[in-house]
């Protein structure tokens, strides 16, 4: 069947799609055809309409103009039963699955008619089983979906598009979430089912995995298509000059000079909260003029690490020692006194107050203090002082001091953060993923930060599930595995693939036996 | 306390207790059927009021008694119409919209029935339904008065909770339902109507708590009178939580419900009842719910959506 199907035309053609919200074209008369067996990729920077652009061919969205057709035959726009039925299953980035239903429950959904008189779950549970022997997917039916882990999830979310009988398979940023053997795992999947004649289009921003899987690539920036390239006649530095339309010039790196330890973790352990995993005898050094990289599958103990240095929880065995010294009652404002500064996680949740203006959010830290505060009374001249010179001094594009924050990108949102914490020259930088979801420009910008930084002889721990970012900026590396904390590997000692094995758990055990 | 034993040795306290029971169990799976999908409905205390009053009313008016609770049911469904147009497709929030409901629909409740019976002081009574006792399984002693000498709507409640708990894990509906209550996203993947499934739940639902309303005036009191309701709605939100969104615990935990209230009644009137003031007694159902709550909700788990607006744009 295989054969038959190529000697046929497209099994999908996306024709001159525009979409717009309000002012913002997200979509720019892109037109997209995909073979069978084919994979490309789709790649663009956040916010460069890739999603969109799929929400659309899925039914999500409705176009403002062009046409989606799929086996020769136009597809109703903005119904994702016609999508489905058409063939076009979607493995979305925030999986669409419900924990407490299980496995099976979670793949039958919407697949037998709503009215139907009784659910067929025995023929629905051979189907599936079938269907994860023959692409080994292996999953247990009757599991509950809450008690697996990220990379058994989205083989759920696969098997379900392939139970509907997909052909062209969308993956919305698959490998966000996993470790780099799973992405293996992942591509080896995807393989056998392009083998079978299934027909991919894989979105991504990581120029590896695009070069590993896709045979075409269509490049988006703002909205518009600026690229079609074989796989074959590319390289990931062309790639990602296409991606961002000018030259990339990668952070300078100048020799670390180590210091003192400011922060010291001896065997540490911290509570579980809900769903933060604690910490199992951490044991860590943060040391003065150092970027300290820190690896791990989020989930994995990274948030409870982050939590304890910033003074939101404290060690429940173990000793801690900042500036040398072992803290009384560890709290947030101990942290603060002790020039410890946070990039936080989310920075919506966390880092800002999205109603608040960038004046407001940027004394958010320290607006009990002078010359914030006098006598009890804030100073707002003078916080508006500094907001203006931290959207001077790091580039903030914003209309103006009194502008609410949440009407800022995500760029510029991160950089007024950074801002805040780098103007008060702290000792300690705790960085949790300083540049998720930036684009390009802006997480060159804040890893040049957080480089000088370091030169000046601040301690930074940087926490991200970028391998390639902790290879590159790191002088020392850990990596975090079910609470625990891997000895610390120099620069240069360790591969990505390296890593992938101590954040599968692997070397733990060894690493304690010879401690 | 030979006193006590004799009353659970009696047949007509488990009479009552099953009558108490019978309301709360239309109400409860109401509540339940909306809780699945992700509604909280809090409209159910006033949704019971409309309940009573628009099958008593009809009734009589000269309706019959199956006309009556389909009026009510009907009634009800339309105060569902509104709680759900107002949180499903708006995403308001459920908790004021859920309130505001309840007094809405007690306050028109009251409203009509002064406009029809404006100078009334005594609540005229209707011919209610009777109880209809099963043939041979009525005489089985103890036991048999109690489950089988009981009026048809009492039969219909308990019928109603193997029916809900087929309909939500044995059919695609309920399977669609249910994980719409936990999320949202996964229905619309599916290329289903998280709006309409929800909007069609939070109806039903309200429609159940209205008959739940019913049973008071037709197969209880026979008569309509203001506070009737008197809480119960509140105690099928708890019994809800109690049941962990399972119909088959909810109906344990109802009948459980009238054990304590028949029970006190009956404390009341026994030698005990002489000494202590009769507030306690009155007291008792409820605080025995709570503890029951606190006991048994520990390892629940929370459809995951309840309470969370789905918008098909957002992501």
């Amino acid at each position: 069947m295989t054969a038959d199907s190529k000697t046929q035309g497209p099994v999908l053609r996306l024709d001159g799609i525009t979409k717009r919200f309000g002012a913002l074209v997200a979509n720019d008369a892109i037109s997209v055809s995909l073979a069978p067996g084919e994979v490309i990729a789709l790649l663009g920077e956040n916010g460069a309409g890739k999603t969109t652009l799929m929400n659309i061919l899925f039914g999500h969205y409705t176009a403002d103009e062009g046409t989606v057709e799929v086996f020769g035959q136009t597809l109703p726009q903005g119904n994702p039963r016609a999508a489905l039925a058409a063939g076009v299953g979607m493995v979305h980035q925030h999986f669409t699955l419900a924990d407490n239903l299980s496995v099976l429950e979670n793949v039958v959904l919407g697949t037998q008619p709503l009215w139907g008189a009784r659910l067929d779950m025995a023929g629905a549970r051979a189907k599936l089983v079938g269907l994860a022997q023959e692409f080994g997917l292996a999953v247990n039916p009757d599991a509950r979906l809450g008690s697996l882990s990220v990379g058994e999830r989205q083989r759920v979310e696969i098997l379900k598009a392939l139970y509907r009988d997909a052909r062209i398979l969308i993956l919305d940023e698959p490998t966000a979430v996993l470790t780099p053997q799973q992405a293996d795992a992942l591509f080896a999947a995807l393989r056998k089912m392009v083998a079978q004649g299934l027909s991919i289009i894989f979105i991504s921003h990581k120029l590896h995995e695009v070069m590993a899987i896709a045979s075409r690539v269509v490049v988006l920036r703002h909205g518009k298509m600026v690229g079609e390239v074989a796989i074959a006649d590319t390289d990931p530095r062309a790639l990602a000059e296409m991606m961002v339309g000018s030259a990339i010039t990668p952070p300078e790196l100048r020799a670390a000079t180590p210091g003192p330890a400011l922060l010291e973790l001896r065997e540490v352990m911290t509570q579980d909260r809900g769903t933060v995993r604690g910490l199992r005898g951490v044991d860590l050094a943060l040391r003065a003029g150092t970027i300290t990289g820190l690896a791990g599958v989020s989930g994995n103990g990274q948030a409870a690490l982050a939590d304890l240095i910033a003074g939101l929880e404290r060690p429940s065995g173990g000793e801690m020692r900042v500036a040398g010294a072992a803290p009384a009652n560890w709290s947030v404002a101990q942290a603060l006194g002790a020039g410890i500064a946070r990039i936080p996680e989310d920075r919506h949740k966390t880092g800002t107050i999205a109603d608040f203006t960038l004046t407001e959010n940027a004394i958010l830290e320290r607006y009990r203090d002078a010359p914030f505060a006098r006598r009890g009374w804030l100073d707002w001249r003078a916080a508006r002082d500094f907001a203006q010179s931290v959207i001077r001094a790091y580039d903030v594009r914003c209309p103006g001091p009194e502008t609410r924050i949440r009407l800022l990108s995500g760029g510029n949102m991160q950089k007024l953060i950074l801002g805040r914490v780098m103007e008060v020259s702290p000792q300690i930088i705790l960085a949790n993923q300083p540049v998720r979801g930036l684009d390009i420009g802006a997480i060159t910008f804040v890893q040049n930060q957080l480089l000088a930084a370091r030169d000046r002889g601040a301690a930074v721990l940087l926490i991200s599930e970028d391998l390639d970012e902790i290879l590159t900026l790191s002088d020392q590396i850990h990596v975090m595995s079910e609470g625990r904390l891997s000895p610390a590997f120099a620069r240069g000692t360790m591969s990505a693939a390296d890593l992938g094995r101590w954040m599968a758990g692997e070397g733990f055990e060894r690493g304690r036996d010879a401690a | 306390m030979g006193e006590i034993l004799e009353i659970f040795l009696s047949a007509s306290f488990w009479a009552a207790v099953i009558r108490i029971a019978s309301p709360l169990i239309f109400a409860t799976m109401g509540e339940l059927i909306c809780e699945r999908a992700g509604v909280l409905n809090l409209g159910i205390e006033g949704i019971m009021v409309v309940g009573a009053f628009a099958g008593w009313m009809t009734v009589y008016s000269g309706g019959g008694l199956w006309t009556g609770v389909m009026v009510a049911m009907f009634a009800g469904m339309l105060f569902g119409l509104l709680h759900g147009t107002l949180t499903v497709p708006f995403g308001l929030s459920q908790h004021v919209v859920g309130l505001g409901i309840t007094l809405l629909a007690t306050a028109s409740a009251y409203f009509a029935y002064r406009l029809a019976l404006p100078r009334v002081t005594t609540p005229p009574r209707i011919e209610a339904f009777q109880p209809l006792p099963i043939p041979i399984l009525s005489d089985i002693p103890l036991i048999g008065h109690a489950l089988f000498t009981q009026t048809p709507l009492t039969y219909l409640a308990f019928v109603l909770v193997g029916v809900v708990s087929f309909v939500l894990f044995r059919t695609p509906l309920g399977l669609a339902l249910r994980a719409a209550g936990e999320n949202p996203a996964a229905v619309a993947a599916q290329g289903l109507s998280v709006t309409a499934l929800r909007m069609g739940a939070v109806m039903v639902g309200s429609g159940l708590m209205a008959v739940g309303g019913a049973f008071l005036t037709m197969s209880a009191f026979n008569s309509f009178f203001f506070e009737m309701v008197n809480g119960r709605g509140w105690i099928c939100i708890a019994l809800v939580v109690f049941g962990a969104w399972m119909p088959g615990k909810a109906l344990l935990g109802a009948v459980l419900f009238g054990m304590f209230d028949a029970l006190q009644i009956r404390l009341q009137q026994t030698s005990i009842g002489a000494d202590v003031p009769y507030q306690l007694f009155l007291m008792m159902p409820f605080v025995l719910s709570i503890l029951a709550l606190v006991i048994m909700s520990r390892r629940a788990s929370v459809p995951a959506a309840l309470m969370v607006p789905f918008n098909k744009g957002e992501r």
